[in-house]
């Protein structure tokens, strides 16, 4: 009986805790952009974004190629757009912008792990972080062409 | 096969891999690997995961290894460990526990006893991804099996004595989901398993009645992702009452009851490459005829190395 009622506790604890920031993601979604710095925050998040892409030996390789310039400014068109923010993202979906690509899963985690960094940087709290990443994580299934 | 060579095999495939590896970086986003439990598959302290331990990600080939020292007011549990994983979906591992029984093995007139498993665990991802599949409630979903080997030792007689057989093998099944935008982790396993205590006190039991057939336990995990690199959670392990009705039977009484392992967990990951992971465990009453129905409360501590 004891066991029985600690096991529920536990788990109304754990579905309470999901609950409740579940409740608080729709108000969030909207400080979302704010969070970032709005559009000059992101500007300056996808320049230095970008200088540790390049920097990276695992990423370097794809971005080095690429229209960076062009790249930055889709890129905070798209996290504008995400983020709530006054923007509409009418950049390539990500299974054009990748197809051309070889991208496997291992670059996939690479890039996030820069953006963490970059994100890090713009001292921008790591539960925005974790939003932000949450709305970009499905990306995967279009972005990554070699499984 | 011997469990000493197996677990040498496995390092060494460990070390060369590592080795081989140029990268100090792999596939893997800090801490989605999970922890080592003390069966040695990729997961809680407790619990066995969905997610396939070392840094690989699809692709890619990793190892980890492992080891972690529990004590607790009556006992002390060693465990040293390794793991494969291929591709991020299949996971091979290798845990060697040893459970020092202290003033319980003084007590069945076996001072000095420690009771030794060996445990070689096998683990498929069936479908999802517990990190990335961001936009959906789908869990990532894995098999397992682990095959527990107890080491003879002194307690063997009294072992038969309860019906209890030195070997088994537990099947389960997990469910992992990291709620990403929200930094929470959570886990629900279901095995199927004839062990007592783990294992370490056998597989089942037939004195009094039939207590080997097997049982399905429900086994649930939460965590907290405070930082990139520090979460926080609490696992709870359900185990079935095997042996107190045969310890009833031998005139114990009710003294070889048990109950569930629970713990509450910290897990911090410096980098990709170490894990440190310091827990309050309890894992209930052990031989409670012997340890005068204390609960077995104390710490966890576990260093894990993955590549």
């Amino acid at each position: 009986m004891k066991k029985t009622l600690l096991s529920f506790v536990l788990a109304a604890a754990g579905l309470l805790m999901a609950g409740t920031t579940i409740a608080q993601t729709i108000p969030m979604n909207h400080t979302l952009y704010k969070a970032f710095g709005e559009r000059a925050g992101l500007v300056s998040l996808m320049d230095d974004f970008m200088t540790r892409l390049l920097a990276d030996p695992r990423t370097r390789p794809h971005f080095l190629p690429a229209n960076q310039q062009h790249v930055k400014e889709q890129l905070v068109e798209q996290f504008c757009a995400l983020a709530s923010g006054p923007c509409v993202y009418q950049g390539a979906d990500m299974k054009t912008a990748h197809a051309e690509l070889d991208i496997r899963k291992s670059d996939f985690h690479a890039l996030v792990e820069v953006l963490q960094r970059s994100m890090d940087a713009q001292g921008i709290p790591f539960s925005r972080q974790n939003q932000m990443l949450a709305l970009l994580a499905p990306m995967h299934r279009d972005a990554i062409t070699i499984r | 096969m011997n469990s000493r060579l197996a677990f040498a095999l496995l390092a060494a495939c460990a070390s060369l891999l590592g080795g081989a590896n140029a990268r100090a970086d792999t596939g893997k986003l800090l801490l989605t690997g999970g922890v080592s439990t003390v069966e040695g598959t990729a997961g809680g302290g407790l619990t066995p995961w969905a997610v396939v331990g070392s840094n690989a990600t699809e692709g890619e080939v990793g190892a980890s290894a492992y080891l972690t020292t529990v004590g607790t007011r009556d006992y002390g549990l060693n465990i040293y460990g390794a793991a494969i994983g291929i591709h991020d979906r299949y996971e091979l591992s290798i845990a060697q526990q040893d459970f020092n029984t202290r003033d319980t093995g003084t007590a069945l007139g076996l001072p000095g006893l420690h009771l030794k498993q060996s445990i070689f665990g096998a683990k498929v991802r069936m479908l999802g991804d517990a990190v990335l599949d961001s936009d959906t409630l789908m869990p990532q979903v894995a098999v397992g099996v682990q095959f527990k080997q107890l080491g003879a030792t002194g307690l063997d007689a009294t072992l038969e004595a309860l019906g209890a057989k030195r070997h088994g093998t537990d099947f389960y099944v997990s469910a992992t989901k990291l709620l990403l935008g929200r930094g929470l982790l959570l886990n629900g396993t279901l095995r199927a398993t004839k062990a007592n205590q783990n294992g370490l006190l056998g597989f089942g039991a037939t004195l009094g009645g039939d207590e080997s057939s097997y049982r399905l336990q429900p086994e649930l995990s939460v965590a907290y992702l405070l930082s990139k690199n520090i979460a926080v959670g609490t696992e709870y392990r359900f185990m079935r009452n095997r042996l107190e009705t045969a310890g009833r039977a031998a005139g114990l009484g009710n003294g070889l009851r048990s109950s569930d392992w629970k713990d509450v967990f910290i897990a911090w990951a410096p980098n990709k490459n170490v894990s440190l992971t310091l827990a309050w465990v309890d894992l209930g009453v052990i031989v409670p005829a012997t340890t005068g129905s204390r609960r077995q409360t104390g710490y966890y501590l576990s260093a894990q190395a993955a590549f």
